[in-house]
């Protein structure tokens, strides 16, 4: 079991995105995944710069995937996602079936994003005989699901479960955190900047609850599978997508090392370097922001 | 054909009045969770989906058959025998999201229409030309984050017939790419077939209001004059910031009526109302002021204007008595 580098969910300075980068190539991770997945407004770095990170962390010996937009809306998406597609220096994540049909037809090994909704085996083999190499799960999915759904899945498929960082869990046409400053979406003065980790949402009586990225809605908590790692491991996955965060990634991803090598106590230092409660309902089939012994339902 | 006019019926009697009032054709669901309003007490029994088929067939009318949650592998044979069932009982098409059951589809009944449904979360035509490719749709329902203009463009760039949601119960959320209900409550459309299900509803009268909670997550507090809505997770009040407002949307239903001459100018092939669970009297209504606007629309799409009287109709059966345009109009977003 090796580890992933999930794409930067949140919207960073320049300075910023390649400072993490620069650090992000001595980490013990084996892959990287790059790009703008989230907003089409945020352009600090083009394509052309997130190219230039790929070239470099490929020097460094990682492993590159370029991840495309999970939510497509205009011809100027189209556009960047057939770039991707036609550059074929590296790999590709598909977040949604428009890319699955480019990659197909061009004929490029390809990664099957979680927002592809992959909840069968069926749904599986039609991905792996378009080209799908590698493949994750809705974030939604239980072990006991996943288990099921593995029994029968495509030999030559690896999979990679997204296990550490705020969830992402619904993508509108809707700029949240531009609605927040009473800021057309259109004209959103980038906010996003000013929130590195997302926007809190609690409820009235002050509980975390959500937090809001631009476009994009996530959980308060923040998933943890790093208890979890025997049973990934029987479940014979591949690999384990760490999701970035503002301050300590090196720190998350040198715990999650040190799980993988069985040393100890690596669990709890991780507790006090996360931005938010906990939470691990989803992989126990209970609601997404449960935690623990703690079930709500 | 273009705007045909496509009813919720959530039961035999919501179907009736449908084809009654003037729908070209109305969408349904069986009884368990193959389809995204899996709510106690909806949809149909294959008994009752016969009668329903018969009824509307006999008046010229199609009858449409939701399949659109993504089924899961312990339970593969729920769908593919409700596929099964429907191409058994004559159904018109079935209204699909997953690709693995479109594939079963195609291989067992080459002749059974389908449609991609809005849960496939198809927002451009690259995206509704995989589904045509691979699995012969005929029409693609798209999810209710695109401007005017962006459905257009995927109109322009697609043999598919292009399916608009027109009025009712507004996700401001991309349908397919949502999670919101089960991050709280353990069911989401996708898996499950409910958004925030009534089971884990709670109401509460506490010193300082009304309370509204979701398996125990606070959604909203109402005071003494406010009118309390349906707990819809994305449309509770929340904190950001220090303040507290509709975060995500507020309790408001999507209306297009004003759009209408633009949607038959561009080309859209059908406009859907939402509301499988809604009272057959609430779908007799609306399908009625809807018939009456398409046909207004398709006579004189110039000097096409909506009738006051169906705006007042329509508010009062909104949601919150509000409406938009959502994302169809762009200072929405």
């Amino acid at each position: 079991m090796n580890l992933s580098l999930g794409p930067l969910l949140y919207y960073w300075s320049r300075d910023d995105v390649l400072a993490f980068y620069e650090e992000a190539r001595h980490w013990p991770v084996k892959r990287v995944y790059l790009g703008e997945s989230v907003c089409s407004r945020r352009h600090l770095l083009r394509l052309p710069d997130w190219l230039a990170v790929a070239e470099q962390l490929a020097v460094a010996g990682k492993e590159v995937v370029i991840s495309t937009q999970t939510l497509i809306e205009s011809e100027s998406d189209l556009k960047t996602l057939r770039r991707i597609v036609g550059d074929g220096r590296f790999q590709v994540e598909a977040n949604e079936w428009g890319a699955v049909r480019l990659l197909s037809e061009a004929g490029v090994p390809f990664v099957a994003g979680s927002t592809l909704n992959v909840y069968n085996p069926e749904t599986l083999a039609v991905l792996a005989g378009l080209g799908a190499r590698r493949w994750l799960p809705p974030v939604e999915i239980s072990h006991v699901a996943l288990r099921a759904l593995l029994q029968h899945a495509p030999t030559a498929m690896e999979t990679e479960v997204f296990s550490y960082g705020r969830l992402p869990l619904a993508y509108s046409a809707r700029c949240f955190t531009a609605r927040h400053y009473n800021l057309p979406k259109d004209d959103c003065q980038f906010r996003c900047l000013d929130h590195p980790d997302g926007l809190a949402l609690s409820t009235r009586e002050g509980r975390p609850f959500l937090t809001l990225n631009g476009i994009q809605t996530q959980s308060a908590g923040v998933y943890n599978l790093i208890g979890e790692l025997p049973a990934l491991r029987e479940l014979g996955i591949a690999s384990l997508r760490l999701s970035p965060q503002s301050r300590h990634m090196g720190r998350v991803v040198e715990t999650f090392r040190a799980a993988l090598a069985d040393e100890q106590d690596a669990a709890s230092a991780l507790a006090r370097i996360m931005p938010g409660p906990p939470v691990d309902g989803y992989w126990h089939g209970h609601a997404g922001l449960d935690y623990g012994e703690e079930r709500s339902c | 054909m273009p705007l045909d006019l496509v009813c919720p019926a959530g039961s035999l009697v919501s179907l009736k009045v449908a084809v009654d009032n003037g729908a070209d054709a109305v969408y349904m669901g069986f009884r368990d969770n193959t389809n995204a309003r899996a709510f106690p007490g909806l949809n149909f029994d294959e008994a009752q989906a016969a009668e329903g088929l018969r009824y509307a067939h006999e008046r010229g009318r199609r009858v449409l058959l939701a399949l659109n949650t993504y089924p899961q592998t312990d339970s593969w044979s729920r769908w593919t025998g409700a596929v099964d069932r429907a191409a058994k009982l004559g159904i018109d098409a079935v209204i699909l999201a997953d690709p693995g059951l479109m594939r079963y589809a195609v291989k067992h009944y080459p002749n059974l229409r389908l449609h991609l449904s809005v849960q496939g979360s198809a927002t451009s035509y690259e995206a509704v030309n995989f589904y045509r490719e691979h699995f012969g749709i005929q029409r693609a329902v798209l999810p209710r984050v695109l401007s005017l203009p962006q459905v257009e463009n995927v109109v322009k760039n697609t043999e598919v017939e292009i399916e608009l949601f027109g009025f009712g119960g507004l996700c401001v959320m991309v349908e397919g790419r949502c999670l919101l209900s089960s991050y709280c409550t353990g069911e989401s459309p996708n898996s499950a077939g409910v958004c925030s299900p009534a089971k884990s509803v709670e109401w509460k009268d506490t010193p300082t209001g009304l309370e509204s909670r979701l398996n125990g997550v606070l959604l909203d507090r109402y005071g003494k004059d406010e009118k309390a809505g349906y707990p819809t997770l994305c449309k509770g009040r929340f904190e950001v910031g220090g303040e507290t407002y509709y975060a995500i949307e507020e309790p408001t239903s999507l209306n297009t009526l004003d759009l209408l001459p633009e949607m038959l100018k561009m080309g859209i092939g059908a406009i859907k109302i939402e509301g499988r669970q809604r009272s057959p009297a609430y779908v007799a209504q609306v399908t009625k002021v809807w018939r009456a606007a398409i046909d207004a629309v398709k006579k004189n799409a110039e000097g096409f204007k909506p009738a006051p009287a169906w705006q007042a109709e329509l508010n009062k059966l909104s949601e919150g008595q509000s409406h938009t345009l959502g994302a169809y109009h762009r200072p929405w977003k």
